[in-house]
This record gives structure tokens, C-alpha cells and sequence, in this order.
């Protein structure tokens, strides 16, 4: 740790101005400050009370939570891969090796473009280099279909970064979530690239990893089989998984289903929710109330269930494991740039998030799935929330005066 | 000779610094709505560059006999009148382009940028300074709407004018058509890309 504070202490009057590398000086800072922000220590002596929890911090700890998600996810695709060939045996490592080798182009396009906007840009208003794109990075693999093609991935983390954030004036301004509208870019621009049956399962082995899947078979999602069937009165719905066998309830829980790569269970979210939840970094009152809200539009859906809507036959637990319904409620509506601010607006937006999700997903076929859309609606709305709550206080205040 | 440079600023400057689009931002839901292909792109810019400079002509004839108080409603009828006439011929000469922008020829009657040039310009200068000031406004309208029609059918379609431009090995080695494009909320984002350019390049215009 000293050398290394030695060595930049060396280097840096290079990045200072008039020094060789002036250009690159906010990389340099971002560097330094990433590796030794905060640099303040606690006092050898007394009793201390010392919080450095800073933004990098917060930063860190949300990529540590979504982990789980990545882990699983590189399991996942390899299963269902496997799955799909036709494979008898699963070796573990040979499948998480193949996961890996799958996403690892993903993240590394999602970082390399996403940074080298920030870089650029930080570099020309002469700020320091903030840290949002941490997260934003690995949010992005995380929530498109594996085999989204590296280009798009570039073209929408760059369209997403310049536009939603970097114009509002970078990390902690954006109104809309990044990582959810590169989503929300990709499934407009490309929609045959982002949904039907052969993009959420890899069909080519990978370094001589894999077999190969042939043609006939279909991965559709859960959500995307449902939205395309059409089920006889009293009929029940059938969703098969890539071998043709049903998917249950629990199946839907584990995640081992057909999905974008790292939503798919919802086990391995609340993981991370637990992660983010001690850690305080998420705020309670919003998970809790995006999985209320969703539960309740999805009772009411399944009350009223008919053919004609065949979403609405699903039970509401279905409809909060299957899609990415619990991936948006824990790492998506959370995000505290974009969400409501004030205690009792949270209550309120989670709320609002998980009845729209649900109310997009049964009630409007053109979109299997509505946790996307649900979010970044009520990113917009949140400060009309927080603004409402704010003025009921006022109010409640001045009668209280004037009374 | 004073008159004669003032009449070429009145032309020129709602080419660029005086946009009606990019910085009056006017007209924005015909640039919206018409600009998914570069054709029509191109017929709209013509439609409003005629109405626009003959209703500007007429009611600058007009301006010293309308009454203050019915003013709107003449510049109505004018325009009006233009608009349908523009309309008869374009479904005479030009029917599938007519089709293809259906309301939105007969929608320039309320479009922001003719009765804000009548009520800015005609109803106070000669005829002729008013007849450069319409072509001038509208030729800045349809600079914008050309410009926006280009990106959006080049990306959104890969074609000009209905010709192929991007080359099929593009297509072969894994490109798509980016499909946002020819949705509306595109357009703003171009304009928006629009008047960020020229913003940074006339840094008069940037807003304290």
C-alpha cells in the first residue's frame, strides 16, 4: 500500500498542469481517488466516531450485491445451454467457465464505452471523474438477453450515458436510471434482438466450451410464452422450459429458466436485497413496497382472471418470481438518484412501481414485461411525489400554527 | 442601400441564429411527425415555405385595412386558403406523399411559426421584406426538418429518399436498422442534438 502511494506520489506532477500528461489528469485522479478515498484514518487514541461512507463506498457495495445475480447468471445460461443441447451431465465448473466466457465480452464492452464517455467528458469540463458508471456497468449485462449482439450493447450504454446523464450534468442529476434506459434503447431500437426465442439461450459453444444447440428448439420466457398464448376458457397455461418440461413455481424462484441473463432468480436477488438492506444501502420502504404494490395489482388481475389477458392466469407469486419483476423492486427502483426521496414518497413510488409493472405486464400484450417501463415511469414522477409530500407537510405544519 | 441590408438580414437570420425551430423552438410537432422519411421531410419544408411567404405577401398588403380586433381571424382565412390550395396540388401531383402526410399539410394552418410571422412581421413591414421574411422562416423550418429526416431515415431505414444507402454486406455482417429512430421520441432527441451544435458553435445564443 506505501509503495504504491509512493509511486503515484511520483508520478503525479506529470498529470499536474504543465506536466507530460496533463491531458489524461482526471484519470489520474480518478485512480487515485478510487484506490485511496478516504484517506482520512481514525485517531490512535480516544474513543472515535468515524463514518466515511461516501458514494465510492456505496458504489462498491451495490456491485458486491449484485454478485449473486452474476454468478448465478453465468450459471444459468450455461445451464440452459446445456439444456438445450441436449446434455446429460452438468460439470460445475466447465458450465461456469462457459457462463463466464459468455457475459465477459458484455461487461467489458458495457465498461470500456461507458468510462471512456465519462473519461472524455470529465476530461473536458475539467471534473473530477465520478464513480455512477460502477454500477451502471455491470447493471447492463446483467438485465439484457445474452446473446444481445456487443454493438448494440456499445451504441445504447453510449446513447444512455450522453443523453440521460452526462446532458443533465453526470452522475447524481440524471432523472431516468441509465442502466434502464440502455434497456429501454436496445428493446425499442432492436426489438427482434431483445425478445422472442432465441436470444435469451446461447446456441454456439464458446472456445470449444459448449455444444451445439440445434436448430428447432425454442427459449422463450416464461413472460414471453404467456404473452403469445392463447388459452381456452379453463384452460390452464402451460410454460415450458428449453427441454419442454413445465416450469413450476419454484423453478421460477430458482431462476433456472430462460431469461436475460442475470434476472432470472429471484432466490439469488434477495441475496443481494439483504446485501443492500444491512448495508443500508437500499431503502427498505421501497423494496417492500414495490413487492406490495406488485402483489396487489397481481391479485387483482388474477381475480378478474380471463383468456383474453392470459397474464392475468398467472397466480400473483408467479408474477412476482418470473421475469424481472424482483430485479427492478431490488436494484432498479433503489436507485436513490432516481427514485423518491422524501419517507412517505417512497412509499408511495415503490407502490406505484410495482402496480404499474404488473398492470403493463397482464394488460397490455405488446409488452411481456412491464418492470422496465414501470421504473422509468415513476423516475419521472418522483419528483412530482416528492413535491406533493413536501407541500402536504407545509401545510399539515402551518394549520398546526395557525390552529 | 440600408434597406437593402436589412432586407438580407431579414432573410438570412432565420437561417441560423433566428431558427424558427432551434430557437424559437416552434413547429416541433410537425418536425415530430413528418420527418420519419426524408420525402415527405422535403414536400412539408416546400408546403410551409409557399404559405408561409404568400400569406406574409397578403397580409402585408392587408395590414393598414384589418381591424385590430378580428386580425386573427383574417390571417386564419388567409392561411387557410393557401393551405388548401397547397393541398389540392400536392394530392394532384404528388398523391402518395400527400397520403403519407395526410393531416399534417392541413395542420400547418396552426402551425406556431406562420401565425407568429404574420403577427411578428407582416402586419408591420412592406410586402416584400415580408415576402423574404416568409421564405427565409420557412426555409429555416424545412433546413431543420431536411436535417432531421436525413438522420432518421439513414438510421432508422438505411435509405434516402427510398434508396438503399447503407450496403447489404452491412446488414449481412450482423447490422440493424435502429428501429427508435422511426419512432417520434427520436426526432426530439435530434433536435435536441440540433440545437446543442449550434448552441456551442454561437455561443450568443446559450442561455445564462
Amino acid at each position: 500500500m506505501k509503495s504504491l502511494r509512493n509511486y503515484l506520489d511520483k508520478i503525479k506532477p506529470n498529470f499536474e498542469p504543465g506536466g507530460k500528461f496533463h491531458a489524461f489528469q482526471s484519470v489520474f485522479d480518478g485512480f487515485e481517488t478510487f484506490l485511496f478515498t478516504p484517506n482520512t484514518t481514525a485517531g490512535r487514541v480516544g474513543a472515535q466516531i468515524h463514518d466515511s461512507m461516501d458514494s465510492k463506498r456505496t458504489m462498491i457495495i451495490v456491485v458486491l450485491a449484485l454478485l449473486p445475480c452474476l454468478l448465478f447468471g453465468m450459471y444459468n445460461t450455461a445451464y440452459q445451454h446445456w439444456l438445450a443441447a441436449g446434455n446429460a451431465t452438468f460439470p460445475f465448473f466447465t458450465m461456469m467457465l462457459y457462463g463466464f466466457l459468455a457475459v465477459l465480452p458484455r461487461i467489458v464492452v458495457a465498461y470500456v464505452v461507458g468510462l471512456g464517455i465519462e473519461f472524455v467528458v470529465a476530461q473536458w469540463r475539467r471534473e473530477e471523474i465520478q464513480e455512477g458508471f460502477l454500477v451502471t456497468g455491470i447493471l447492463i449485462p446483467l438485465i439484457c438477453p445474452i446473446e444481445t449482439p456487443l454493438w448494440m450493447i456499445a451504441v445504447a450504454t453510449a446513447f444512455s450515458v450522453i443523453f440521460v446523464k452526462e446532458v443533465f450534468g453526470g452522475t447524481g442529476y440524471n432523472i431516468f436510471n441509465v442502466a434502464l434506459v440502455t434497456r429501454a434503447f436496445l428493446f425499442f431500437a432492436y426489438p427482434s434482438q431483445m425478445s422472442g426465442d432465441k436470444v435469451f439461450v446461447p446456441t454456439q459453444p464458446i472456445l470449444g466450451i459448449g455444444g451445439t444447440v440445434p436448430d428447432g428448439f425454442t427459449g422463450a420466457t416464461p413472460l414471453g410464452q404467456i404473452a403469445v398464448a392463447s388459452p381456452q376458457a379453463g384452460e390452464a397455461l402451460s410454460i415450458v422450459g428449453v427441454n419442454g418440461q413445465p416450469i413450476s413455481t419454484w423453478d421460477a424462484f430458482l431462476g433456472l429458466i430462460p431469461g436475460s441473463f442475470g434476472e432470472t432468480s429471484t432466490l439469488f436477488i434477495l441475496i443481494g436485497a439483504v446485501i443492500l438492506l444491512l448495508c443500508g444501502i437500499a431503502s427498505w420502504k421501497i423494496v417492500v413496497s414495490v413487492f406490495a404494490g406488485g402483489l396487489c395489482m397481481a391479485s387483482v388481475a388474477h381475480l378478474c382472471a380471463t383468456p383474453l389477458y392470459p397474464a392475468s392466469m398467472l397466480t400473483p407469486l408467479d408474477q412476482i418470481c418470473l421475469g424481472g419483476f424482483a430485479f427492478a423492486a431490488v436494484y432498479m427502483a433503489t436507485d436513490p438518484v432516481t427514485a423518491a426521496r422524501t419517507e412517505i414518497g417512497k412509499y408511495i413510488y415503490g407502490f406505484l412501481v410495482g402496480v404499474i409493472a404488473i398492470l403493463i405486464r397482464v394488460y397490455n400484450n405488446g409488452y411481456p414485461e412491464g418492470a422496465m417501463l414501470a421504473v422509468l415511469l415513476m423516475n419521472a414522477f418522483a419528483p412530482l411525489i416528492d413535491w406533493c409530500v413536501v407541500r402536504a407537510n407545509i401545510r399539515r405544519r402551518q394549520r398546526r400554527l395557525t390552529a | 442601400m440600408a434597406e437593402k441590408l436589412d432586407n438580407k438580414k431579414v432573410f438570412l437570420n432565420p437561417l441560423a441564429k433566428d431558427n424558427p425551430v432551434v430557437v424559437q423552438v416552434l413547429g416541433i410537432c410537425s418536425v415530430l411527425a413528418v420527418t420519419a422519411k426524408l420525402e415527405p421531410a422535403i414536400v412539408m419544408g416546400l408546403s410551409v415555405i409557399a404559405v408561409l411567404a404568400f400569406s406574409n405577401v397578403i397580409i402585408s398588403l392587408m395590414r393598414n385595412t384589418i381591424p385590430t380586433n378580428i386580425r386573427i381571424i383574417v390571417q386564419l382565412v388567409v392561411v387557410a386558403g393557401l393551405v388548401v390550395i397547397v393541398n389540392q396540388l400536392l394530392k394532384a401531383y404528388a398523391y402518395d406523399v400527400a397520403k403519407q402526410l395526410s393531416v399534417f399539410i392541413g395542420l400547418i394552418i396552426t402551425n406556431c411559426i406562420l401565425m407568429g410571422r404574420l403577427e411578428a412581421f407582416a402586419m408591420g413591414n412592406k410586402p416584400w421584406p415580408s415576402f423574404l421574411d416568409g421564405i427565409g422562416n420557412g426555409a429555416g423550418y424545412a433546413i431543420i426538418l431536411i436535417i432531421v429526416g436525413f438522420f432518421r431515415e439513414l438510421l432508422g431505414s438505411g435509405t434516402l429518399l427510398g434508396y438503399q444507402v447503407v450496403p447489404q454486406s452491412f446488414y449481412d455482417a450482423g447490422y440493424v436498422n435502429n428501429g427508435l429512430m422511426i419512432l417520434p421520441p427520436m426526432a426530439l432527441i435530434v433536435v435536441a442534438c440540433i440545437i446543442w451544435v449550434q448552441r456551442a458553435l454561437n455561443p450568443d445564443l446559450q442561455e445564462k
